[in-house]
């Protein structure tokens, strides 16, 4: 049954964009809040809670992807939920995301000064006045460029989950391409889309990593 | 193609049900140990493929930094396209048109060697985009040193240049090394034999697709902290010379 490339199987797959923008999206809020919280709790006060959030880190930096959905989407079925790739993908993604985001954001709230700190201690401020109207506001500018930077990678890490069989951009590209066999074809045409969600926001990136450099 | 996650995971519900519901699952990681061995020859192909990748890559990288420093201008056009378009778009779209597109142009290659062509195409990117930026913190001064004390260009190159570049970028080179490790789980999607892809085959032999991913996981997790500190290690070795 293969039939050829035409132009409904074209839109079939740019309409499968649409799948793979929403996960990322999602992945990015949710790792945002994840993220936000780990590089609070690894900037805090109690070891514990640094050592704690900095495993998490660790662990999720130092495995596959791939082998982190697996888990959610094996792991699941365990204590008796039945997940769908959707959902699967999605908890995955969230907790991939927020360990680069946490560690990314740790890393600009360290680059605000010290000192800071310390002066708005002898100046009588809270934790929370500190952290969100000292050091945040001035953390914010320098971590912009790298989460710009790492939205990208978290469209392109999102391909991943058509192994799990996730319906997005790449599957669709398989899909197609197991009744077209015209993979070459196909594939470009896939790449070609994520190059197009990719670059701009890559040149973005290096844009503003310069605007602040120069800063 | 491998079975289907679907498919398999169907499975291991069937499990749960047999055993009673939900929280009752019993580990069975007894399916799993005699198989421990097999997953082992499956994480020494995934080292040697990302290691040769990997040194391929640092080459293409050195070569793609003299074009651009010495090459002429459409040269360096295609090194900053390739980089770009590398860069991009995502791995695993990369190894399908490496697998599946390229012998519709004449080009058959088996799993493992696609696996590596495409290892060694992604990573040489990454690789080239580092090497740049190191070979950029190297003032321009020291280069004129170089020039005075008479030393000839190739000489120039090699030791004012990129000794001192790849010493600065040493760190964000090694780290590459163990996310191009994590990332090469993805190469099971052609069925090569690497160490996903056989825990594949195990999980659908044995139903026990949780326990050997989690076995597995912990087999990458230890691959790359002992490539971490074997490269830590390897540069005060090799970069303990002062440059100041």
């Amino acid at each position: 049954m293969i039939r050829p490339f035409g132009i409904n199987e074209f839109l079939t797959i740019l309409y499968a964009t649409q799948w793979t923008l929403l996960l990322s999206v999602i992945a990015l809020i949710g790792g945002g809040i994840g993220g936000a919280l780990i590089a609070m709790l690894r900037t805090g006060k109690y070891k514990i809670v640094r050592y704690a959030a900095s495993a998490f880190v660790v662990v999720f930096q130092g495995t596959p992807l791939l082998m982190q959905l697996f888990l959610v989407f094996f792991g699941a079925s365990i204590i008796g939920l039945n997940v769908n790739p959707w959902l699967a993908a999605a908890i995955g993604l969230t907790l991939h995301a927020s360990a680069y985001l946490g560690d990314i954001w740790r890393g600009c709230i360290e680059s605000v000064p010290r000192g800071q700190w310390e002066a708005a201690k002898a100046v009588g401020l809270s934790y929370r006045t500190t952290m969100f109207d000292v050091v945040l506001p001035q953390a914010l500018s320098v971590a912009l460029p790298p989460t710009v930077g790492f939205f990208v990678q978290l469209i392109k890490m999102t391909s991943v989950t058509a192994i799990i069989g996730f319906a997005e951009l790449t599957r669709t590209g398989q899909i197609i391409n197991n009744v077209t066999f015209e993979p070459f074809l196909v594939f470009s045409i896939v790449g070609v889309i994520y190059f197009c969600l990719c670059w701009p926001l890559s040149y973005l990136s290096t844009r503003l990593e310069r605007r602040y450099a120069t800063l | 193609m491998p079975v289907s996650c679907e498919w398999r995971r169907s499975l291991c519900c069937e499990r749960v049900a047999h055993w009673g519901a939900g929280v009752n699952y019993q580990f069975r990681f007894d399916l799993v140990w005699g198989s421990v061995p097999e997953l082992l020859v499956g994480a020494l192909l995934t080292i040697q493929l990302s290691m040769i990748a990997m040194v391929i890559g640092v080459l293409v990288a050195v070569a793609s930094a003299v074009a651009r420093m010495a090459g002429p201008t459409w040269l360096k056009w295609i090194i900053s396209a390739y980089v770009e378009i590398i860069r991009n778009t995502p791995f695993l779209v990369q190894i399908f048109i490496v697998f599946f597109g390229l012998p519709s142009i004449g080009i058959r290659l088996d799993p493992n060697t696609s696996a590596l062509f495409a290892l060694t195409l992604n990573v040489a990117a990454y690789v080239t985009e580092i090497l740049r930026a190191g070979i950029e913190s190297v003032p321009k001064g020291q280069t004129e040193a170089g020039v005075a004390l008479g030393l000839g260009r190739i000489q120039v190159f090699i030791s004012v240049v990129l000794k001192p570049a790849i010493k600065s970028v040493y760190p964000a080179l090694t780290s590459q090394y163990v996310l191009l490790m994590l990332q090469s789980s993805v190469i099971s999607a052609i069925s090569a034999d690497e160490l996903t892809a056989i825990a594949n085959d195990v999980a659908s032999r044995t139903f026990a697709s949780f326990e050997v991913y989690i076995i597995v996981t912990v087999i990458y997790f230890a691959m790359g902290i002992a490539f971490s500190s074997m490269f830590a290690g390897l540069s005060r070795l090799l970069f303990s010379y002062p440059d100041r």
